[in-house]
C-alpha cells in the first residue's frame, strides 16, 4: 500500500505533543544516569525555537521492548501525570526551548547499539529527518563506516565533563556542519 | 515585502508534478517559505541495518491514554462551539497489516481557526470548551476514533492573504520508531486546498489525495454529529513491512 504523506508538525503543537518530564527518561536516582544537550540549528546558525525531538534507543542491557508508563494520565483529574518516574521507557520527547536547546536524561545505550535515534521535526520542515546521537567512545559500526569521514564527526556527541554530552542538530549547513540525516531504506 | 498569493500560486504551479509518483514532499519547497534555511542541502544517507534500534519502536498502553482523551467535546464543562464530527479510520502499515495498540495524537484549531496556542494570535476568539487536544490507541484492527468539532480555516503569514484549508494534525507512532509520522488530515471538498503551499508541498495528485478524508454518511450519527473516513498508512523501512507473521 501506498504510504500517507508527511506534513509538517507546525508552529502549534506546543500544547499537544510534548508530556511532563518528556526529557527526562533515565529512572528517578538512577546512579548511571546521563545528560545529553544542545541545539537545533537552522541553515543561517539561527536557533530553531519549535522543533520538537523525539528519542528512541535500547536499554543498557541491551532490550529493546521499551515500556508503556511515557504519557500517564491523572484518571481523577484527566490531566497529565507524566512519567512514572520508575520504567526506563527508551522513549523521549522534547520541544526546543526559546533558544533552541534541548536537554534529555537518560541512561546510555548498549556498547553494541552505542546510539539513540533521533527523530527532529519542526515548522518549516515538511517531512521528519532522522538522525542519531553516538557517544564519545562508540566503535564505528557499520553504519558510521558508509558516512564520509569528514562528516561522521556531526553523529558524536562531545562529553563535557563526566556524564554530560553536547550534540547540536543543525538542519543545513557545509557538508563537514550539516548534521547526516538517515533514511533507513 | 510579502509575495502575494499570485506569486505563491505561480510557484507552486511551477513546482507540480501531478503524475511523479512522489510519496512525500520535497523537504525543499519554496513556496513554503519557512522550508528555505530548515531542510538539509546534504543528500540523506539510506542505510540498510537489520540490527539498527530503529526498527523496535515505543510503546504506550492502558496508563498512558483515558477514554475521554478521544472526546475533545467532553473536556470542559460546557460544549464547544461547531460542527460535532467523528473522525475514524485505519492506521496500517505498507503491507495492510493493522498497526495495534499504538499511539495516535491529533491536534486542532477550533471552529473559528483559533488555536489554545500562545503564539496563535489570529483574532479569532478562543472557545473556553475546547481545547483541542486528542490522543487514543489503535484497536486490534489498527481502528482509531475520534469525537471533535470541525476546525475551521485560518491565515498564517507565508504571504499576504495566506490560508490554512481546515486541517487536523496527527501524529502516529508503528511497531517501528522508523514508520513514525506527523501529518495533516483534510476535509473533502476545501476550496483552499488550490492556495495552500503546505498541502501542494505534496506534488503528486493521488498522494495529495490521501490526505483528504472522505465524508461518510454511515458514520453520521442522525441528530448528532457528522462523519469522517480517513485511513493513514504509514512508511517505514522494508524490514517492518515485509516480513511476515509479525
Ligand atoms: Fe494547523
Amino acid at each position: 500500500m501506498l504510504p500517507t504523506p508527511s506534513q509538517t508538525v507546525g508552529p502549534f503543537y506546543g500544547y499537544a505533543l510534548p508530556f511532563p518530564d518528556g526529557g527526562v527518561v533515565a529512572p528517578a536516582g538512577h546512579p548511571a544516569a546521563i545528560v545529553l544537550h544542545g541545539r537545533v540549528l537552522d541553515g543561517d546558525g539561527a536557533p530553531i525555537p519549535d522543533a520538537l525531538l523525539e528519542f528512541w534507543q535500547a536499554a543498557p542491557d541491551g532490550g529493546r521492548e521499551g515500556r508503556p508508563g511515557s504519557l500517564r494520565r491523572d484518571h481523577t483529574t484527566g490531566g497529565y501525570a507524566g512519567r512514572d518516574g520508575l520504567s526506563f521507557t527508551g522513549f523521549g520527547r522534547v520541544a526546543t526551548d526559546a533558544d533552541g536547546s534541548w536537554t534529555l536524561h537518560t541512561l546510555a545505550p548498549p556498547a553494541e547499539t552505542p546510539y539513540l535515534a533521533v527523530c527532529v521535526f519542526a515548522r518549516g520542515l515538511l517531512h521528519h529527518l532522522f538522525t542519531r546521537v553516538y557517544l564519545p567512545d562508540a566503535r564505528p559500526d557499520d553504519v558510521l563506516r558508509r558516512i564520509p569521514v569528514e562528516r561522521r564527526s556531526t553523529l558524536f556527541a562531545q562529553e563535557e565533563r563526566p556524564g554530560l554530552f553536547g550534540f547540536d542538530i543543525r538542519l543545513q549547513g557545509a557538508p563537514h556542519e550539516e548534521t547526516v540525516f538517515l533514511d533507513l531504506a | 515585502m510579502s509575495p502575494t498569493q499570485q506569486e505563491i500560486s505561480a510557484e507552486i504551479a511551477a513546482q507540480a508534478a501531478p503524475t511523479s509518483g512522489a510519496l512525500h514532499p520535497e523537504r525543499r519547497y519554496p513556496p513554503y517559505r519557512s522550508s528555505l534555511l530548515r531542510h538539509p542541502s546534504q543528500p540523506v544517507v539510506a542505510l540498510e541495518d537489520p540490527d539498527a534500534v530503529e526498527l523496535s519502536g515505543p510503546v504506550f498502553g492502558v496508563t498512558d491514554v483515558t477514554e475521554l482523551d478521544a472526546d475533545l467535546t467532553r473536556q470542559h464543562h460546557g460544549e464547544p462551539l461547531g460542527e460535532r464530527i467523528t473522525v475514524t479510520g485505519r492506521v496500517l502499515d505498507r503491507n495492510g497489516r493493522p498497526v495495534r495498540g499504538q499511539l495516535v495524537e491529533i491536534w486542532q484549531a477550533n471552529a473559528s481557526g483559533r488555536y489554545a496556542h500562545q503564539r496563535d494570535q489570529h483574532p479569532a476568539p478562543l472557545d473556553p470548551n475546547f481545547t483541542g487536544v486528542g490522543r487514543c490507541l489503535t484497536d486490534d484492527e489498527g481502528g482509531y476514533a475520534f469525537t471533535t468539532i470541525k476546525p475551521g480555516a485560518y491565515p498564517w503569514r507565508n504571504h499576504t492573504n495566506a490560508w490554512r484549508p481546515a486541517h487536523i494534525h496527527f501524529s502516529l507512532f508503528g511497531t517501528a520508531f522508523a514508520q513514525r509520522l506527523v501529518t495533516q488530515m483534510y476535509f473533502p471538498g476545501d476550496p483552499l486546498f488550490a492556495y495552500d503551499p503546505i498541502l501542494r508541498s505534496v506534488t503528486d495528485d493521488a498522494a495529495r489525495q490521501r490526505l483528504v478524508a472522505a465524508y461518510d454518511h454511515e458514520l453520521s450519527v442522525p441528530e448528532w454529529s457528522l462523519g469522517y473516513r480517513w485511513d493513514v498508512v504509514l512508511d517505514g523501512p522494508a524490514a517492518t513491512w515485509t516480513e511476515e507473521g509479525r
